[in-house]
């Protein structure tokens, strides 16, 4: 995420850094780069002007330059300016209105909004809410059967549009029906346009003007960049925003929407898209990413994902098996797909503080063909090998690479990261952190 | 004819008028101000350029060319820069060959590939519809396979148009179905076979693996094929665009690309800008929502109508 702009602040930081004591000029020389850093960015001219001026104000005073690491507070400001341009806190959705609670998603062509209306779906549910689907795009082929498979995959209840049907009297039936039904949200998935015209905000108006939304979200595809600002503002002063949503986010855009957006048009964003499987999608949390983008992590969404996707009991389980030093490769075949349900290790290792910095680190995490090889390697391995794999003698080898269709280097290499693994968490439960660290090259 | 021919054109311009706006009133404004050239207008121009995606590299050669231009012929009339830039785009533009001439294999077999949303299945539809216009046979490989509801999709298209569409159930190997569209394809003696693929994220590596699985089956089954693989972009990104043709291209070597969206954005100029930077030449462009906006590319058209 904002690679590019990641490895330009942390040039100049180092830079900065550096330095024992600050100068005026010092600093003046190191924001000059920043703003460069943002407009190479594509954040908006205007905006990345007032952050320079605002960080600058702040950065000049006395205690700032005369404290022991001016470099530090700097960049702490830079830190806080970066969160509270992106809006400072996280701006959660509507709870408090009378449920069925509608939401209705507008935006471009090919921003996300079917697959967006899905994942928010999926996210309402997990929190325990019951929310209800509303296919109301009647123009493009097939968006509405998308929506409807949708819901069969996250069971997920989608009212029953029609192509034929005029979009205001789905989205008035659909209301009627979620209230009866007893749902606590209604999500409105409308149709897009190529650009802002007369028809589709005609549509979007009177949808607004009859259902009255808690919540109407701007789908944003980050990869525009500054246009997308724009079309915001369009959508904003015709049919009135509470919030943005930005998709496609695990590509190499840029962050300029990211960034300008609450700036320009003042509305928060509140959700961002980070992959194409329908979990990959978390509430924006500023302050979060500001230290992402700086490379300094971010611990706390860590946390949260993996308390979400892993297995309470398993986790006992494998306490236990750790302290009677019993890792067996099923466990740790079991470790790995825990990993997996948890993102791309690249993500989980960009929230890793100061592993975000190592260039090329992305490229070192195991894609998902690795992973595949690895599980075929000890699915074909028998139960007593599993167990205990120093029984894997080269005949052994040569038929599990056999069964698994890789080679006996495959196979070799698979038990020495096993046995690597294992020592690592011996040093965990024993030494702790201290130990790891020791045991972890990249931290020496 | 020659009414029809002004029709189309007229159209082109329309869709290209934001990307006029940007790009050419701008450099009239920065012309108008002026009797002579100076420096400034050389400054003004390259921002101008930039701001409109042609991408640093290609404005700075663009300039370098007027300049040049203008230094030789000895004069200092601004009002030729205008004609001198129009001249090196089109020089630019007109570096790489377009169009596809689909007689020269049967089945002439197009992959079509891209990011999310740029509009693929849209793509293959309307070009699906040029060529049964032609009266030519066309078979339709549903090969999205991960996205929800995409086949579908690509069937509405496949009967808007009379064409057949090959699929498999959702969720199955994309290869697969491929090789099962070039086995019907080969069979039923169909003269074209457009193969649709997921969008991807062009910074996704196991998907870009998928992708280059997928045309290694289509080479081995039919050499010499595919005969194009179109990159679909999506004329808003911008520079994004750049990026994502050269991922594609190192990754399946793509022969040509399809710019959609282009009457949604100034950033027409990133046409330029790929062509200049990526060798990569240009084969259709997508100016509007009808069937007949999708259309070749023709670069002194392209420069006509955006000039």
């Amino acid at each position: 995420m904002f690679d590019n702009l990641s490895e330009r602040l942390n040039i100049v930081f180092k830079k900065l850094r550096g330095h024992g004591t600050l100068t005026e000029a010092n600093v003046q020389e190191a924001l000059k780069e920043v703003r460069m850093a943002l407009l190479e960015a594509d954040v908006n001219f205007r905006v990345a002007k007032e952050f320079i001026d605002s960080v600058k104000v702040k950065a000049m005073g006395s205690e700032v330059m005369q404290s022991l690491t001016p470099g530090q507070q700097i960049i702490k400001i830079v830190r806080d300016e970066l969160a509270s341009l992106m809006g400072g806190v996280l701006s959660p959705i509507d709870t408090s209105a009378r449920p069925p609670i509608p939401i209705m998603l507008v935006g471009l062509q090919g921003s996300g909004k079917t697959t967006t209306a899905g994942k928010l779906a999926r996210y309402l549910k997990s929190k325990g809410k019951r929310p209800y689907l509303v296919p109301a795009d009647v123009h493009r082929p097939a968006a509405i059967l998308q929506l409807k498979r949708l819901g069969e995959q996250l069971s997920i209840d989608v009212f029953d549009s029609n192509a034929g049907d005029d979009p205001l009297k789905i989205c008035q039936e659909a209301f009627r029906a979620a209230d009866r039904g007893g749902y606590d949200y209604v999500i409105l998935d409308t149709a897009g346009r190529l650009h802002i015209d007369e028809e589709l905000m005609t549509e979007l108006s009177a949808i607004k003007g009859s259902i009255s939304p808690s919540e109407i979200l701007f789908v944003a595809d980050s990869m525009i960049g500054q246009d997308a600002v724009n079309v915001a503002k369009a959508f904003d002063e015709r049919v009135g925003l509470t919030g943005v949503i930005l998709t496609k986010l695990d590509g190499d855009a840029r962050g300029g929407v990211a960034l300008s957006v609450k700036a320009v048009t003042g509305k928060p964003i509140k959700f961002i898209g980070v992959g194409e499987k329908l979990d990959a999608f978390e509430p924006f949390h500023p302050d979060r990413m500001a230290s992402r983008i700086l490379g300094m992590g971010d611990v706390l969404t860590l946390i949260e994902k993996a308390h979400e996707t892993f297995d309470q009991k398993k986790a006992e389980e494998l306490g236990q098996k750790l302290k009677k030093d019993s890792f067996t490769l099923d466990d740790f075949k079991d470790q790995i797909q825990q990993m997996r349900k948890m993102g791309s290790f690249g993500d989980i290792l960009g929230m890793i503080p100061g592993l975000g910095k190592l260039k090329g680190i992305k490229e070192m995490a195991p894609d998902e063909k690795d992973i595949k090889r690895i599980e075929a390697i000890i699915n074909s391995m028998t139960r007593v090998e599993r167990r205990d794999p120093a029984v894997l003698n080269g005949n052994r080898r040569l038929r599990i690479a056999k069964g698994s269709g890789t080679t006996v280097q495959d196979v070799n290499q698979l038990v020495k990261r096993h046995a690597e693994a294992r020592k690592m968490m011996k040093m965990f439960t024993s030494g702790g952190m201290k130990g790891l660290k020791r045991g972890m090259p990249m931290f020496r | 004819m020659a009414e029809e021919k002004k029709g189309l054109f007229q159209r082109l311009k329309e869709g290209l008028s934001k990307t006029h706006k940007g790009l050419v009133d701008k450099v009239d404004q920065a012309i108008l101000g002026r009797k002579k050239i100076d420096e400034g207008l050389y400054d003004e121009l390259e921002e101008i350029l930039v701001t409109s995606d042609l991408g640093v590299q290609t404005s700075y050669k663009l300039i370098e060319r007027v300049r040049e231009r203008l230094r030789r012929g000895e004069s200092d009339d601004a009002a030729l820069v205008k004609k001198y830039l129009k001249e090196e785009i089109l020089s630019i533009l007109k570096g790489t060959g377009s169009g596809i001439d689909t007689r020269r294999a049967k089945p002439f077999v197009i992959m079509v590939v891209g990011v999310n949303g740029v509009g693929k299945t849209t793509t293959i539809g309307k070009l699906a519809s040029r060529y049964r216009g032609e009266g030519r046979s066309v078979l339709l490989s549903a090969g999205d396979t991960f996205r929800a509801a995409a086949v579908e999709q690509l069937e509405v298209w496949g009967e808007r148009s009379g064409c057949g569409v090959i699929k498999h159930k959702e969720g199955s190997d994309p290869s697969a179905v491929l090789f099962d569209a070039l086995k019907a394809a080969q069979g039923r003696g169909t003269d074209i076979l457009i193969a649709d693929t997921a969008g991807r994220l062009h910074t996704k590596t196991n998907l870009m693996e998928e992708l280059k699985k997928t045309r290694r089956v289509v080479e081995r089954e039919a050499p010499g094929a595919p005969h194009e693989v179109l990159l679909v972009l999506d004329a808003t990104t911008g520079q994004n665009a750049v990026s994502q043709a050269k991922l594609f291209k190192e990754a399946v070597e793509i022969t040509g690309i399809v710019l959609t969206k282009l009457d949604g954005t100034a950033k027409g100029g990133v046409v330029i800008s790929i062509v200049d930077e990526l060798k990569i030449p240009v084969k259709f462009i997508g100016i509007g929502e009808g069937v007949e906006d999708l259309r070749p590319f023709e670069p002194s058209e392209f420069v006509e109508a955006l000039f």
